[in-house]
Order: C-alpha cells, then structure tokens, then sequence
C-alpha cells in the first residue's frame, strides 16, 4: 500500500520535480564549465585532480560499494590506465581518443584475469587476489624496464582535440569534466538497470540472488570489469593530466585513499562516491597547509612528516567512518537535507 | 658447489628464515579462530613492537632485556585498545568490513611510527649471535638459525598452552561455537581479548627478531602481508596448516633469490597464492571454509 501511494504522489508532482532538477543540473553544468573564467589556476588543477579522483572512485563503488567485492589493488588498475596511455603514445604515436577507451578495456581485461580465479568462490580470496595484484602490477612497472622505463616512469604528451593541445589545467579541465559527467551518469544508469540491481543483491545475500535466478558469478566479473575499466579511465586521464607516469605514484597508499574515499564517502551511493573522492582530494591538501601552519611551530621536517601523517589521517577515517557512520557522509548530507526542509 | 648441494643449502636457510613467518601465522590464526576476523594490521603490530623495544632498549638505554619487557606490555596495551576500540563493536558486522577495519588500523600504525621515528632504517642492539652454525655442510647465518630456533620454541610453548591450559581450552570451545560456549559460562569476549594478547605477544617476538636479522624500518610489517595472503589460501582450519604455510614462505623466499634475481623475492608469496587459486580453489590443505558458488 505504501509503495503505491508513494508512486502515486511521485507521478502527480513528477513534472514539477523533474523540471527543477533538470535546471540544477543545467545550473551545476554551467557552473563547472565557467569555473576556469574566475577561479585562479591553482583551483582548477585541483579541479581536475578531484574529477580523476571520482571516476576511479566510482569505479571502487561499483565493486566495494554496490557488489560488496572489496579490492585493495585499485590504484594497480588505475596505473594499468596510466601505461597503456604512456606506452600506446611513445611505442604507437596513438591519439588520445583512442588511447583512453583502450586505458579502460586493458585495465579491466588485467582487472578480470586477476579476479577470475577468485571471483568463483567466496570468502577473502578476491581481497588476496587484489592485493596480489596491487604488489605484482607494481613490480611489472618497475621492472619491466625495457618497456616502462623502471622508476623513472614515461613522459606523455599532452592529448589533442582537433589540433588544440591540452596542455594546460584549464584545457584538460574540460576534458575531465566532460569524462566525469560521462561516467557518473552511465554509473548511475547502470545501478539503476537490472545489472545494478542484481549487484545489489549479491551484496546483500548471494545465496538468494542465486536462488532469485541471479548469475552471480558473471555479474560478479561485471561488477568487476566495469570498476577496473573506471579505475583505467581515471589513470589514463592522470597520465595526460601529469604528463608522465612513473611507478610510485600507484603505491598501496593510493589503494588505501581510493579505500577510504569510497568508506568516507558512503559505499553503495554515487553522490557518496563524489563526495567522498572530494573530502579525500581536498583532505591532503589542507593537512599540508596545516602542517605548514604549525610546521613552523614545531619546526618539523614537512618532506618526512606529511607522508605518513596522510596514512594516519586516512586509517583514522576509515576506521572511524566504517565504526560510527558506516553510510558515510551521503548519509549525513541526505539528514543535513532533511533537517534543513524540514 | 653442486647445483643440488646449493639447493639444499638454500632450503635450509629458506625453511630456518621461515620460523618466523610460522609465529606470525599463529598470531593471525588466533585471531581468526575465535572471532573470524582477518587481521590486516598484524604486520603493523609486529613492527610498532620492534619500535617500542628500539624505544626502550635504545633511546632509554635500557639494555635489551629490560626492553623486551616494555616492548612486550606496550604490545599487549596497543592490542587490547585496538580490540576494545575497533573490533568489539565490529562484533556481527560483515567480515569485510572487519577486514577494512583491521587494514586502517594498520594504515593509522604505520603512519604515527613514520612520524615519530621518521622513514629511514635505525639499527637495534643485537641480541642475537652472528656465529654461523654448521648443519652437517650446510652453512646457516647465526642470527638466522637463532631466530628460527626461538620462534620454534615460542610456537610450541604456545601450541602447548592453547592445548592443556584453561584458557586454550575456552579458546577452542568459543571457537567451535560462540553461542554454546557463551551459554556454557565462557566469557567469549574475554576469549577474544585474549587472543589479540597471544597475538601481540608472537607479533613482539617476531617483530623484534626480524628487525634483529634484517634491519628496523617501517616496511618491516609488509612480510606479515605476505604470510597473511599464503595462510588464507593455506587454509585457515588447522593450526598445523597455518604453521605449514609460514615454513613454506621462507623456503619459497630462498629459493626464489637462487633461481631468480632478488627482486622477485617481494612477489613470490603473491604469485604462489594467485596459482594455488588457480589450481587448488579449495586451498591447499582442503579447508572446508571455502564456499564455492
């Protein structure tokens, strides 16, 4: 009875409602695009940081969030991303429209070829799995020298559309704004779709979705392939975005960030997933203008500090947010929201 | 030397290096055992130890003896506070989110002893003889063949106390079933505290060995990651097994530096859990844990 008559009241003010949404997002849209006129520069790298930093973080959402599969190797499939870039560039001279598609579909073929073996039974063998691939894809990137350039990494040239070099943060800004819209829509589609659904209900019991006619095992593989092919995305965009790649950057603690971001964020929300990637973006850069703060205080050495107070600070959340708020904080903002309309 | 003689000699030193891997094993199966839980931040606790008695032994110039003890109860006191903080509230909650809980812990660990003691390796008194010991031809390093020998006798000292004492035996009753041995007047949450204390206790011990034969970093924990990835595909029903699958790590570790060059030494254990996936999806020693859907 309830569901109807809320389906009832929804089709009555669906209209109104889908109007005002519509001009918020139109709103929101022109917003981001009339960003780089009035911001300093400074802002709109970070702009375009932050926007890497949420498709991959959709991606770990899809998998940890919405299917309940938990991988620690996610910055591994976002360095895939990066090299294939990095490595279809200087060995092929391929442009990046064709670059970045296939960043995504390396990453997720390698992503699936880690998980297969795991993704058949349950338990903690795809956390094993993930984290296997977190430590072997990092020693191929070192190692592999003849192909990577080991620990001195790969220059990328900056990607061009149309003759036009994006080889500045405002240009590429909009390149990643247009590739966040794209992907956070069709992440949203896809949980919306019968395969989001029946993510859902593996996460929630695996046994019944079976039972309920649900392949688990090839929606698992889904889940997993579409988070590792967002996870490459992301690298690929990074690649273009830094202009070089080199192993360190896609070290455990980047898994740990991407970990804590979709935690802090909410797991299994996309609106989470955006928040969460913003909090934690945002987060490193106000601990180092903190420690600058006190730095001078304490005259601490800020080169050897700042990495492992970030470690701290990203344990703490995550132990902090999976212990009082487990739904992150898409959950504090939905209660915000109600409070404030009410 | 003949290609056989040396591999003998390497899967001596290997199995020997392995001691310690086994204690860590015991401390991660204890664990496990009573609570299903996983702990990720084993490693990080091996090496707060190792810390706590460089702490003590060094910058307070205790001597070494006196610094085991500190090092000792200041592991106890991190592990009780870990359990009573951030595992016994996770009671009941999806065993992935304990996972992640143990992980961050791990991250906060390796974080404030990158802060306090800064990123570079420092060196602990040695407490162990560099004398070399002869197995027949078999050249075994001192500190190596000591390690090994004190991680052995701790594992049996403690194997012995979880099978005759009281405690072990309310171990093994909350571990075959929680409710019955609650119902049966055993304090399950005790159990649990306990077994977080057995597991600072291997974690102190194996800490402060490795940081002994190796040097003290920060990246001392990451072999517990190791041990950690081939014990869960070891399977995690027997103690024997657990124990099995940290002799196998270091003998897989040494002969991998023989045939390979060194680097491949920090995947190896990766690899061989990736094939054991492959080949053997029930783990190794047939658990009845694993689920296949």
């Amino acid at each position: 009875m309830m569901a109807v008559t809320a389906e009832a009241s929804h089709a009555r003010t669906g209209a109104r409602v889908d109007a005002g949404r519509w001009i918020r997002i139109g709103l929101l849209i022109a917003a981001l695009l009339a960003l780089p006129l009035v911001a300093p520069r400074y802002w709109i790298y970070f702009a375009g940081l932050l926007g890497i930093n949420i498709i991959a973080t959709h991606g770990l959402n899809i998998m940890m969030g919405y299917t309940g599969l938990l991988s620690l190797g996610h910055a591994a499939f976002v360095g895939v991303g990066a090299y294939t870039v990095a490595i279809l560039q200087t060995y092929f001279g391929m442009p990046f429209w064709i670059t970045v598609p296939l960043a995504g579909v390396s990453a997720a073929v390698i992503g699936v070829a880690f998980g297969l073996p795991s993704l058949r039974i349950r338990g903690l063998y795809l956390v094993i799995a993930t984290l296997a691939a977190q430590f072997i894809l990092q020693f191929v990137f070192v190692q592999w020298q003849s192909v990577t350039n080991g620990d001195v990494g790969l220059p990328v040239r900056p990607a061009t559309v149309f003759g036009y070099a994006l080889n500045n943060e405002t240009r590429i800004y909009y390149l990643i704004v247009a590739a966040v819209i794209v992907m956070t829509v069709f992440a949203r589609n896809v949980i919306r779709s019968r395969v989001g659904r029946a993510f859902m209900a593996i996460r929630e019991r695996d046994l019944t979705a079976q039972v309920l006619g649900v392949e688990i095992v090839s929606y698992k593989l889904m889940a997993f392939a579409l988070g590792s092919f967002y996870a490459g995305i992301a690298g690929a965009l990074l690649a273009y975005f830094n202009q070089f790649v080199n192993p360190e950057q896609f070290g455990l603690l980047l898994s740990v960030f991407f970990l804590s971001a979709v935690i802090v964020g909410g797991m299994g929300s996309i609106l989470g997933a955006i928040l969460g990637a913003a909090f934690m973006t945002l987060l490193p850069e106000l601990l180092r203008e903190g420690s600058l703060l006190f730095g001078s205080v304490f005259s601490l050495d800020l080169g050897t500090v700042l990495t492992p107070l970030r470690e701290t600070i990203f344990g703490l959340l995550i132990v902090s947010f999976l212990l009082l708020e487990p739904r992150g904080l898409a959950q504090l903002w939905k209660r915000a929201r109600q409070k404030f309309s009410r | 030397m003949s290609p056989l003689q040396q591999f003998i000699e390497y899967s001596i030193v290997g199995i020997a290096a392995g001691g310690i891997y086994a204690l860590i094993a015991l401390g991660i199966i204890v664990i496990f055992k009573s609570s299903r839980t996983f702990n990720f931040a084993m490693g990080e606790m091996m090496m707060l130890s190792a810390y706590f008695f460089y702490a003590a032994a060094v910058t307070l110039a205790l001597g070494p003896v006196l610094g085991m003890v500190v090092a000792l109860i200041g592991s106890i006191a991190v592990a009780l506070l870990i359990e009573r903080v951030a595992i016994r509230p996770m009671l009941g909650r999806p065993f992935i989110a304990v996972v992640m809980v143990t992980f961050g812990i791990g991250s906060i660990i390796r974080g404030i002893v990158g802060m306090v003691w800064g990123p570079n390796d420092l060196q602990i008194p040695a407490i162990l003889s560099r004398s070399p010991i002869m197995l027949g031809h078999v050249f075994v390093p001192g500190k190596t063949a000591r390690a090994f020998a004190i991680a052995v006798v701790i594992v049996v000292a403690l194997i012995a106390y979880l099978r005759y004492s009281r405690a072990g035996v309310a171990l093994r009753a909350a571990a075959a079933d929680a409710v019955t041995a609650y119902s049966m007047g055993i304090d399950v949450r005790r159990v649990i505290a306990f077994t977080w204390v057995i597991a600072a206790v291997t974690g102190c011990i194996s800490g402060v060995l490795m940081a002994n034969v190796n040097t003290l970093t920060p990246h001392l924990g990451m072999v517990a990651l190791n041990v950690l990835a081939v014990v869960i595909l070891g399977g995690m029903a027997s103690i024997g097994g657990v124990l099995v699958s940290g002799f196998v790590i270091g003998w897989l570790e040494a002969i991998t530096g023989l045939y390979l060059p060194t680097e491949f030494r920090e995947i190896t254990p990766y690899v061989l859990a990736l094939i054991v996936l492959l080949v053997r999806p029930n783990g190794l020693f047939g658990s009845k844990e694993v689920e296949r859907i």
